[in-house]
């Protein structure tokens, strides 16, 4: 097993188009990263860098000490399972899994232990005289992750290898994919266009976005828990979380030893603790900045004991829409500030195929609710924001502010 | 709704399939009996063939087959199997398969090469190489065949021009009148279509699927013989086909290069040659156009569930 370094690796295409920017990843030996991110973001053009399928035109890429920029793929020592598994459709499943290590010589009987015991791991044990054509999506899966085991290999590449499930097998795959990862032990470098996916089974996530210029693809890594409680700048604040997070233009301001957020008509005392944590918030004192609050940052004041739903904490909307899902509620309410439009917003609608023209001219906001007490459309409701969990951005760079 | 006529429906259902659909519809409209009816008529002039491959002489010269059920018998098969008249049937058709065969082979062998090289490899001016060769498809075979007759018999030669120097271009072979000759044209006539139509389908093949053996150590060479043949079987099944039914009933080509050597000649121009001078013969073409037929019949029926797939695959999905 072997750890995957990228140390300011860039790629730039023949015809001058530039896909990568200095990204630097540390995948440590053992360890299950995901590459997140929209479309075009380049998270399957750096796993490609890593199989040796596309050339790395700046920077180095490491697997293990090894500096492979010049390996061929089938030298690195890696194993890649494919979006639409890539199985071999005129080799049965055993031939399909064995072909790899026929290709390296393997003794016969060594090479049936190896898909035997894979194929035991999968429980595909009773398909190994099939041709895919016969197999589901889901046993398909299988053997393209059976394919990859035998090689036993330093580490597993995986590109988008559950987008062709249905929701319901996609789910179980991923839980199972989990648990391999957890009895086999071996390096994973993982690609998604799905956060959830990536927040649930990476040991660290980076998030990537499409390059402007020559800034890092790389917006941020880190645990699933940190990436959601502490984004680097909205692009990772809006994509992380679903619903996403709430942005509003606001200020911040002091009134002798406390410090408010204020957001349209609203002055929410900002936690001390949290102020603490953001020492840098005091340069950006009477500015406009960008005000970020997750859906759970809300409750219904009445779902909370009566000594947080206290002056400063909270705020009176009106509920255009309620979705009551049984066990969490969305409360829909707009308030009368323009949408906050960046270049992060921009990009985060896009990847929903949607435009900023949809946002309209009021902040739309979404609240995640004790089902219990949510409201009904049309009510008049007092919201308590949870003022330890409010993030901050500067609305010109979108990066947070510390 | 419920009183719309067939036309109307058929109106509605093309307004909404577009072109492609509203065709469909038309012909999946006409009715069975019709298809019959064409195809009793289109294939009149083969059965008025086979009927009169069996009767004698005196009676296809008399009447038409349908006015007449006496004077049938079996005699103008044996006659032309039979060793009777140009060294013999049974040699033309070992000569026939003794050209299609190899001329069928080896343009596939080498178009499939070639086919994968055009659509996976990487090499330099590969698109220019690809249009140069495809363009080749304009190349009419009939304008070729005598200054290839000649340079397969006498070489090809180039006297530049002030420095009255020979440079010789290709060397003497003396291949006039032998299967190599033959079989050289075919292959070299056969190979613009053949690489268009198996680079069409080799280029669909799934990329991943190369890149997994990439990955799982293949090289290009192993990558052609383990995934890309197999893969492509229908599609060299179809060309193989097409191919052997061409060469099979070529005359041209046959007759230019060994024309004068009788002994190699194939059934083509043997039963051209059975009517002998004046047509004295001529009730025997129609038994030798039976037997010359048999043989691409076999292939085709043996083969018939590969052609289409492997014609279409490519342009038509899953």
């Amino acid at each position: 097993m072997a750890s995957i370094t990228f140390e300011g690796v860039g790629k730039v295409y023949p015809g001058g188009t530039r896909a990568i920017y200095d990204v630097n990843i540390h995948v440590a030996d053992g360890e299950f990263v995901v590459l997140v991110g929209p479309s075009g973001c380049g998270k399957s053009t750096l796993l490609r860098m890593v199989a040796g399928l596309e050339e790395v035109t700046e920077g180095k890429l490491k697997i293990g000490d090894r500096v492979v920029n010049d390996v061929p793929p089938k030298d690195r020592d890696i194993a890649m399972v494919f979006q639409n598994y890539a199985l071999y459709p005129h080799m049965t499943v055993f031939d399909n899994m064995a072909f790899g290590l026929k290709l390296r010589k393997m003794p016969k009987d060594e090479i049936e232990r190896r898909v035997r015991e894979a194929a035991k791991i999968l429980e595909i044990s009773d398909l190994l005289d099939r041709k895919p054509r016969a197999l589901s999506g889901g046993q398909r899966q299988r053997v393209a992750m059976g394919r990859a085991i035998v090689r036993e290999p330093s580490a597993f590449l995986m590109d988008e290898p559950l987008s062709n499930l249905d929701a319901k097998l996609r789910v179980q795959m991923r839980a199972e994919l989990g648990l391999l990862h957890s009895k086999l032990g071996t390096t994973t470098l993982y690609v998604t266009h799905d956060q959830v996916e990536a927040m649930t089974m990476g040991d660290r996530v980076a998030v990537l976005r499409k390059i402007t210029g020559e800034v890092s693809n790389l917006q941020q890594i880190d645990t699933p828990r940190v990436l959601y409680d502490d984004p680097a700048n909205m692009f990772v604040a809006g994509f992380i979380g679903s619903p996403s997070m709430n942005f509003v233009y606001g200020r911040v301001e002091g009134e002798g030893d406390r410090t408010y957020a204020v957001f349209a008509d609203h002055r929410v005392l900002i936690d001390p603790k949290r102020l603490a944590e953001r020492p840098g918030l005091a340069h950006f004192k009477g500015k406009e900045i960008v005000l970020g609050m997750r859906p759970e940052s809300f409750e219904i004041s009445t779902a909370v004991p009566e000594s947080e739903a206290i002056e400063g904490r909270t705020i009176e909307v009106d509920v255009d829409l309620v979705e009551q899902l049984g066990s969490e509620a969305f409360v829909h309410f707009t308030k009368p500030v323009r949408p906050v439009i960046t270049p992060d917003i921009r990009e985060l609608l896009e990847d929903e195929g949607a435009d900023v023209s949809e946002l309209g001219k009021e902040t739309k906001f979404t609240a995640r609710v004790n089902p219990d007490y949510a409201p009904r459309d049309g009510d008049r409701v007092k919201l308590v924001v949870n003022t330890e969990k409010l993030h901050f951005f500067d609305p010109d760079t979108g990066n947070v502010i510390k | 709704m419920a009183t719309m006529t067939r036309v109307e429906k058929l109106a509605v259902a093309g307004r909404t399939m577009g072109v492609g659909g509203r065709l469909y519809r038309i012909l999946s409209a006409v009715p069975t009996w019709v298809l019959w009816g064409l195809v009793v008529i289109w294939s009149l002039p083969t059965f008025t063939v086979l009927v009169n491959s069996f009767r004698t002489a005196d009676a296809q010269r008399a009447v038409a087959w349908w006015n007449d059920f006496g004077g049938y018998t079996l005699e103008n098969y044996a006659e032309v199997l039979g060793s009777g008249v140009t060294g013999g049937m049974a040699q033309a058709l070992l000569n026939s398969f003794s050209i299609a065969i190899p001329a069928t082979i080896i343009p596939i062998a080498i178009a499939a090469f070639a086919a994968y090289a055009f659509a996976w490899m990487d090499f330099k001016g590969r698109e220019w190489w690809f249009i140069g060769t495809v363009s080749l498809l304009a190349v009419p075979l009939q304008t070729a065949l005598i200054p290839l007759l000649t340079m397969f018999s006498r070489g090809g030669r180039w006297t530049l021009p002030f420095f009255e120097k020979t440079v010789t271009l290709f060397p003497d072979v003396d291949l006039a009148g032998d299967l190599t000759s033959v079989w050289l044209a075919h292959t070299g006539f056969a190979l613009p279509f053949a690489i268009f139509l198996l680079h069409n389908y080799i280029s669909g093949l799934p990329k991943d699927v190369f890149e997994s053996a990439y990955i799982d150590g293949a090289d290009h060479y192993t990558i052609f013989w383990r995934l890309v043949v197999p893969l492509s079987v229908p599609v060299l099944a179809a060309f193989a086909i097409f191919q052997f039914l061409w060469t099979w009933n070529d005359y041209l080509i046959a007759l230019t290069f060994i024309g004068g050597n009788r002994e190699a000649l194939p059934a083509t121009v043997a039963i051209a040659s059975l009517a002998g001078e004046f047509g004295l013969r001529e009730h025997l073409l129609t038994a030798g156009a039976f037997v010359q037929a048999f043989v691409p019949i076999i292939v085709f029926f043996a083969l018939q569930r590969y052609f289409v797939r492997g014609i279409l695959a490519g342009s038509v999905k899953g």
